[in-house]
Protein backbone atom coordinates (compact mmCIF):
# COMPACT_ATOMS: atom_id res chain seq x y z
CA UNK A 1 0.00 0.00 0.00
CA UNK A 2 2.98 2.63 0.83
CA UNK A 3 4.61 2.10 -2.43
CA UNK A 4 1.53 2.93 -4.15
CA UNK A 5 0.71 6.40 -1.70
CA UNK A 6 4.40 7.25 -2.47
CA UNK A 7 3.83 6.96 -6.52
CA UNK A 8 0.62 9.22 -6.18
CA UNK A 9 2.45 11.71 -4.16
CA UNK A 10 5.34 11.88 -6.79
CA UNK A 11 3.34 11.34 -9.96
CA UNK A 12 1.26 14.17 -8.50
CA UNK A 13 4.01 16.21 -7.99
CA UNK A 14 5.69 15.16 -11.46
CA UNK A 15 2.88 16.25 -13.30
CA UNK A 16 2.09 19.78 -11.84
CA UNK A 17 6.02 20.04 -12.08
CA UNK A 18 5.54 19.08 -15.84
CA UNK A 19 2.73 21.87 -15.98
CA UNK A 20 4.50 24.54 -14.53
CA UNK A 21 7.43 24.05 -16.92
CA UNK A 22 5.36 24.92 -20.14
CA UNK A 23 3.21 27.48 -18.20
CA UNK A 24 5.66 29.53 -16.23
CA UNK A 25 6.87 33.16 -17.57
CA UNK A 26 10.12 32.98 -16.36
CA UNK A 27 12.44 30.36 -18.53
CA UNK A 28 14.89 29.72 -15.02
CA UNK A 29 11.32 28.91 -13.23
CA UNK A 30 10.65 26.25 -16.44
CA UNK A 31 14.46 24.96 -15.70
CA UNK A 32 13.88 24.83 -12.04
CA UNK A 33 10.31 22.60 -12.73
CA UNK A 34 12.50 20.76 -15.05
CA UNK A 35 14.39 19.88 -12.76
CA UNK A 36 11.83 18.74 -9.95
CA UNK A 37 10.50 16.81 -12.93
CA UNK A 38 13.65 14.45 -13.35
CA UNK A 39 14.16 14.30 -9.59
CA UNK A 40 10.32 12.80 -9.03
CA UNK A 41 10.76 10.82 -11.98
CA UNK A 42 13.51 9.24 -10.40
CA UNK A 43 12.03 8.97 -7.55
CA UNK A 44 9.02 7.13 -9.19
CA UNK A 45 12.14 5.16 -11.12
CA UNK A 46 13.32 3.88 -7.90
CA UNK A 47 9.44 3.09 -6.65
CA UNK A 48 9.45 0.40 -9.37
CA UNK A 49 13.22 -0.70 -8.77
CA UNK A 50 15.15 0.37 -11.54
CA UNK A 51 17.59 2.09 -9.11
CA UNK A 52 20.32 2.42 -12.16
CA UNK A 53 18.23 4.57 -14.07
CA UNK A 54 16.96 6.75 -11.17
CA UNK A 55 20.85 7.39 -10.09
CA UNK A 56 21.53 8.19 -13.80
CA UNK A 57 18.77 10.53 -14.46
CA UNK A 58 19.64 12.31 -11.33
CA UNK A 59 23.79 12.53 -12.16
CA UNK A 60 23.03 12.92 -15.91
CA UNK A 61 20.18 15.12 -15.91
CA UNK A 62 20.05 17.28 -12.73
CA UNK A 63 24.01 17.51 -12.52
CA UNK A 64 24.68 18.18 -16.20
CA UNK A 65 21.78 18.61 -18.47
CA UNK A 66 19.33 21.22 -16.81
CA UNK A 67 23.17 22.82 -15.50
CA UNK A 68 23.61 23.84 -19.28
CA UNK A 69 20.23 24.73 -19.43
CA UNK A 70 20.56 26.99 -16.51
CA UNK A 71 23.59 28.30 -17.85
CA UNK A 72 22.45 29.05 -20.97
CA UNK A 73 19.59 30.71 -19.73
CA UNK A 74 21.36 32.87 -17.46
CA UNK A 75 23.80 33.95 -19.87
CA UNK A 76 21.31 35.18 -22.87
CA UNK A 77 19.70 38.48 -22.60
CA UNK A 78 16.36 37.30 -23.64
CA UNK A 79 13.55 39.52 -24.15
CA UNK A 80 10.47 37.71 -22.39
CA UNK A 81 7.82 40.36 -23.12
CA UNK A 82 8.63 40.07 -27.05
CA UNK A 83 8.73 36.01 -26.81
CA UNK A 84 5.41 35.67 -24.60
CA UNK A 85 3.50 37.77 -27.17
CA UNK A 86 1.05 35.62 -28.66
CA UNK A 87 0.98 33.00 -25.88
CA UNK A 88 -2.08 31.79 -25.90
CA UNK A 89 -2.90 31.91 -29.40
CA UNK A 90 -2.57 28.40 -30.10
CA UNK A 91 -3.04 27.42 -26.86
CA UNK A 92 -6.25 25.76 -27.37
CA UNK A 93 -4.96 23.82 -30.11
CA UNK A 94 -2.11 22.82 -27.92
CA UNK A 95 -4.52 21.25 -25.30
CA UNK A 96 -7.04 19.47 -27.71
CA UNK A 97 -3.76 17.75 -29.29
CA UNK A 98 -2.52 17.02 -25.78
CA UNK A 99 -6.16 15.43 -25.13
CA UNK A 100 -6.15 13.74 -27.92
CA UNK A 101 -3.32 12.16 -27.41
CA UNK A 102 -4.14 10.82 -23.62
CA UNK A 103 -7.33 9.28 -25.57
CA UNK A 104 -5.63 7.51 -28.17
CA UNK A 105 -2.86 6.29 -25.39
CA UNK A 106 -5.67 5.40 -22.94
CA UNK A 107 -7.40 3.76 -25.90
CA UNK A 108 -4.88 1.32 -26.97
CA UNK A 109 -3.66 0.59 -23.16
CA UNK A 110 -7.49 0.24 -22.57
CA UNK A 111 -8.54 -1.89 -25.16
CA UNK A 112 -6.60 -4.82 -24.18
CA UNK A 113 -4.71 -5.75 -27.63
CA UNK A 114 -1.51 -4.77 -26.23
CA UNK A 115 -1.32 -8.86 -25.41
CA UNK A 116 -0.11 -8.00 -21.61
CA UNK A 117 -2.52 -7.46 -18.14
CA UNK A 118 -1.65 -4.09 -17.21
CA UNK A 119 -3.70 -4.47 -14.00
CA UNK A 120 -0.66 -6.70 -12.57
CA UNK A 121 1.82 -4.99 -10.65
CA UNK A 122 5.65 -6.56 -11.59
CA UNK A 123 7.28 -9.27 -10.68
CA UNK A 124 9.05 -8.97 -7.22
CA UNK A 125 12.89 -9.31 -7.04
CA UNK A 126 15.18 -11.85 -5.30
CA UNK A 127 16.71 -9.64 -2.04
CA UNK A 128 20.04 -10.05 -3.79
CA UNK A 129 19.44 -9.02 -6.81
CA UNK A 130 21.33 -6.13 -7.91
CA UNK A 131 19.70 -4.12 -10.80
CA UNK A 132 23.38 -1.95 -11.79
CA UNK A 133 25.29 -5.60 -11.91
CA UNK A 134 22.61 -7.32 -13.94
CA UNK A 135 22.57 -3.89 -16.77
CA UNK A 136 26.39 -3.73 -16.35
CA UNK A 137 26.22 -7.66 -17.91
CA UNK A 138 23.75 -7.17 -20.43
CA UNK A 139 25.69 -3.65 -21.44
CA UNK A 140 29.48 -4.97 -21.87
CA UNK A 141 28.37 -8.32 -23.62
CA UNK A 142 25.04 -8.05 -25.83
CA UNK A 143 24.75 -4.60 -25.78
CA UNK A 144 29.26 -3.58 -26.39
CA UNK A 145 28.60 -2.22 -29.49
CA UNK A 146 26.18 -0.10 -29.28
CA UNK A 147 27.97 1.00 -26.45
CA UNK A 148 30.86 2.19 -28.05
CA UNK A 149 28.64 4.00 -30.41
CA UNK A 150 27.04 5.82 -27.88
CA UNK A 151 30.39 6.91 -26.69
CA UNK A 152 31.31 7.78 -29.76
CA UNK A 153 28.33 10.04 -30.05
CA UNK A 154 29.11 11.97 -27.31
CA UNK A 155 32.06 12.65 -28.35
CA UNK A 156 30.83 14.20 -31.52
CA UNK A 157 28.42 16.51 -29.20
CA UNK A 158 31.59 17.63 -27.42
CA UNK A 159 32.98 18.59 -30.97
CA UNK A 160 30.46 19.62 -32.12
CA UNK A 161 29.50 21.97 -28.92
CA UNK A 162 33.02 23.14 -28.69
CA UNK A 163 33.28 24.25 -32.36
CA UNK A 164 30.05 25.96 -32.70
CA UNK A 165 30.38 28.39 -29.65
CA UNK A 166 34.08 28.91 -30.41
CA UNK A 167 34.53 32.35 -31.29
CA UNK A 168 38.08 34.15 -32.80
CA UNK A 169 37.87 37.76 -31.79
CA UNK A 170 40.61 39.62 -33.92
CA UNK A 171 41.76 42.30 -31.64
CA UNK A 172 41.68 40.31 -28.34
CA UNK A 173 45.30 40.10 -26.27
CA UNK A 174 45.61 36.77 -25.88
CA UNK A 175 48.65 34.04 -25.93
CA UNK A 176 49.16 32.28 -29.05
CA UNK A 177 50.40 29.25 -27.62
CA UNK A 178 51.89 27.65 -30.74
CA UNK A 179 53.93 30.99 -31.44
CA UNK A 180 55.21 30.74 -28.05
CA UNK A 181 56.53 26.95 -28.26
CA UNK A 182 57.57 27.40 -31.60
CA UNK A 183 59.73 30.89 -30.89
CA UNK A 184 63.62 29.92 -30.43
CA UNK A 185 66.18 31.97 -28.88
CA UNK A 186 68.45 33.06 -31.82
CA UNK A 187 64.74 35.22 -32.72
CA UNK A 188 64.65 36.73 -29.64
CA UNK A 189 68.06 37.69 -27.98
CA UNK A 190 69.99 39.34 -30.83
CA UNK A 191 74.14 39.52 -29.52
CA UNK A 192 75.70 42.48 -30.28
CA UNK A 193 79.41 43.00 -30.20
CA UNK A 194 80.21 46.75 -29.60
CA UNK A 195 83.31 48.55 -27.55
CA UNK A 196 82.49 50.01 -24.56
CA UNK A 197 81.76 53.53 -24.25
CA UNK A 198 85.06 55.61 -23.31
CA UNK A 199 84.65 58.82 -21.04
CA UNK A 200 85.05 62.08 -23.32
CA UNK B 1 0.79 -2.12 -5.86
CA UNK B 2 1.89 -0.06 -8.69
CA UNK B 3 0.42 -1.69 -12.05
CA UNK B 4 2.08 -0.85 -15.26
CA UNK B 5 -1.31 0.89 -15.88
CA UNK B 6 -0.32 3.13 -13.63
CA UNK B 7 2.89 3.89 -15.06
CA UNK B 8 1.08 3.97 -18.56
CA UNK B 9 -1.27 6.71 -17.41
CA UNK B 10 1.43 8.95 -16.02
CA UNK B 11 3.64 8.31 -18.86
CA UNK B 12 1.21 9.43 -21.11
CA UNK B 13 0.19 12.58 -19.29
CA UNK B 14 3.57 13.85 -18.76
CA UNK B 15 3.89 13.20 -22.73
CA UNK B 16 0.85 14.98 -23.45
CA UNK B 17 1.61 18.14 -21.44
CA UNK B 18 5.02 18.62 -23.22
CA UNK B 19 3.07 18.15 -26.23
CA UNK B 20 1.00 21.21 -25.39
CA UNK B 21 4.36 22.68 -24.48
CA UNK B 22 5.33 22.91 -27.85
CA UNK B 23 2.69 25.15 -29.04
CA UNK B 24 2.38 27.08 -26.11
CA UNK B 25 5.88 28.03 -26.34
CA UNK B 26 6.87 28.04 -30.04
CA UNK B 27 8.44 31.34 -30.04
CA UNK B 28 10.91 30.66 -27.44
CA UNK B 29 13.28 28.03 -28.66
CA UNK B 30 15.03 27.20 -25.32
CA UNK B 31 11.65 25.79 -23.68
CA UNK B 32 10.77 24.44 -26.85
CA UNK B 33 13.74 22.10 -26.00
CA UNK B 34 13.01 21.98 -22.67
CA UNK B 35 9.55 20.60 -23.72
CA UNK B 36 11.61 17.99 -26.05
CA UNK B 37 13.25 16.97 -22.77
CA UNK B 38 10.64 16.30 -20.99
CA UNK B 39 8.91 14.28 -24.01
CA UNK B 40 11.70 12.24 -24.02
CA UNK B 41 11.51 11.49 -20.46
CA UNK B 42 7.81 10.44 -21.21
CA UNK B 43 8.90 7.77 -23.56
CA UNK B 44 11.66 6.83 -21.03
CA UNK B 45 8.90 6.06 -18.42
CA UNK B 46 7.51 3.71 -21.10
CA UNK B 47 10.58 2.20 -21.67
CA UNK B 48 11.19 1.01 -18.03
CA UNK B 49 7.52 0.33 -16.93
CA UNK B 50 7.30 -2.26 -19.79
CA UNK B 51 11.15 -3.52 -19.21
CA UNK B 52 10.65 -4.27 -15.60
CA UNK B 53 7.04 -5.16 -16.12
CA UNK B 54 7.71 -7.45 -18.60
CA UNK B 55 10.92 -8.90 -16.53
CA UNK B 56 13.55 -7.69 -19.42
CA UNK B 57 16.09 -5.27 -19.05
CA UNK B 58 16.59 -4.82 -22.96
CA UNK B 59 14.08 -1.74 -22.41
CA UNK B 60 16.45 -0.14 -19.36
CA UNK B 61 19.67 -0.38 -22.12
CA UNK B 62 17.08 1.32 -24.36
CA UNK B 63 16.60 3.86 -21.62
CA UNK B 64 20.22 4.47 -21.01
CA UNK B 65 20.66 5.15 -25.11
CA UNK B 66 18.09 7.58 -25.26
CA UNK B 67 19.08 9.42 -22.08
CA UNK B 68 23.38 9.44 -24.08
CA UNK B 69 21.32 10.88 -27.25
CA UNK B 70 19.03 12.90 -25.18
CA UNK B 71 22.57 14.73 -23.52
CA UNK B 72 24.35 14.89 -26.53
CA UNK B 73 21.06 16.38 -28.54
CA UNK B 74 20.69 19.04 -25.34
CA UNK B 75 24.11 20.16 -25.48
CA UNK B 76 24.14 20.89 -29.63
CA UNK B 77 20.80 22.09 -29.34
CA UNK B 78 22.19 25.04 -26.77
CA UNK B 79 25.32 25.60 -28.51
CA UNK B 80 23.10 26.16 -31.84
CA UNK B 81 21.38 28.65 -29.42
CA UNK B 82 23.97 30.62 -28.16
CA UNK B 83 25.21 31.02 -31.54
CA UNK B 84 21.88 31.77 -33.17
CA UNK B 85 21.69 34.56 -30.07
CA UNK B 86 24.98 36.22 -31.02
CA UNK B 87 23.75 36.51 -34.65
CA UNK B 88 20.31 37.68 -34.05
CA UNK B 89 20.15 39.05 -30.59
CA UNK B 90 16.66 36.95 -30.64
CA UNK B 91 16.09 33.26 -29.67
CA UNK B 92 11.95 33.94 -31.45
CA UNK B 93 11.50 31.33 -33.60
CA UNK B 94 9.16 32.84 -35.85
CA UNK B 95 12.42 35.47 -36.76
CA UNK B 96 14.15 32.43 -38.41
CA UNK B 97 12.76 32.46 -41.67
CA UNK B 98 16.10 33.82 -43.64
CA UNK B 99 16.34 30.77 -45.72
CA UNK B 100 12.59 31.25 -46.42
CA UNK B 101 11.55 27.19 -46.36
Amino acid sequence: MLPLILFYLFATILVLAALAVIVSRNPVYAALSLVLCFVTSAAIWLLIEAEFLAIVLVLVYVGAVMVLFLFVVMMLDINLEQLRAGFTRFAWLGWITAGVIVLEIAGVVLSGRLGIDVTRGAASLPANYSNTQELGALLYSKYAYPFEIAAMVLLVAIVAAIALTLRHRPNLKAQDIGRQVAARASERVRLVSMDSEHRE
Amino acid sequence: MITLAHMLTLSALLFALSVAGIFLNRKNVLLLLMCIELLLLAANFNFVAFSRYLGQLDGQIFVFFVLTVAAAESAIGLAILVVLFRERRSIDVEELDQLKG
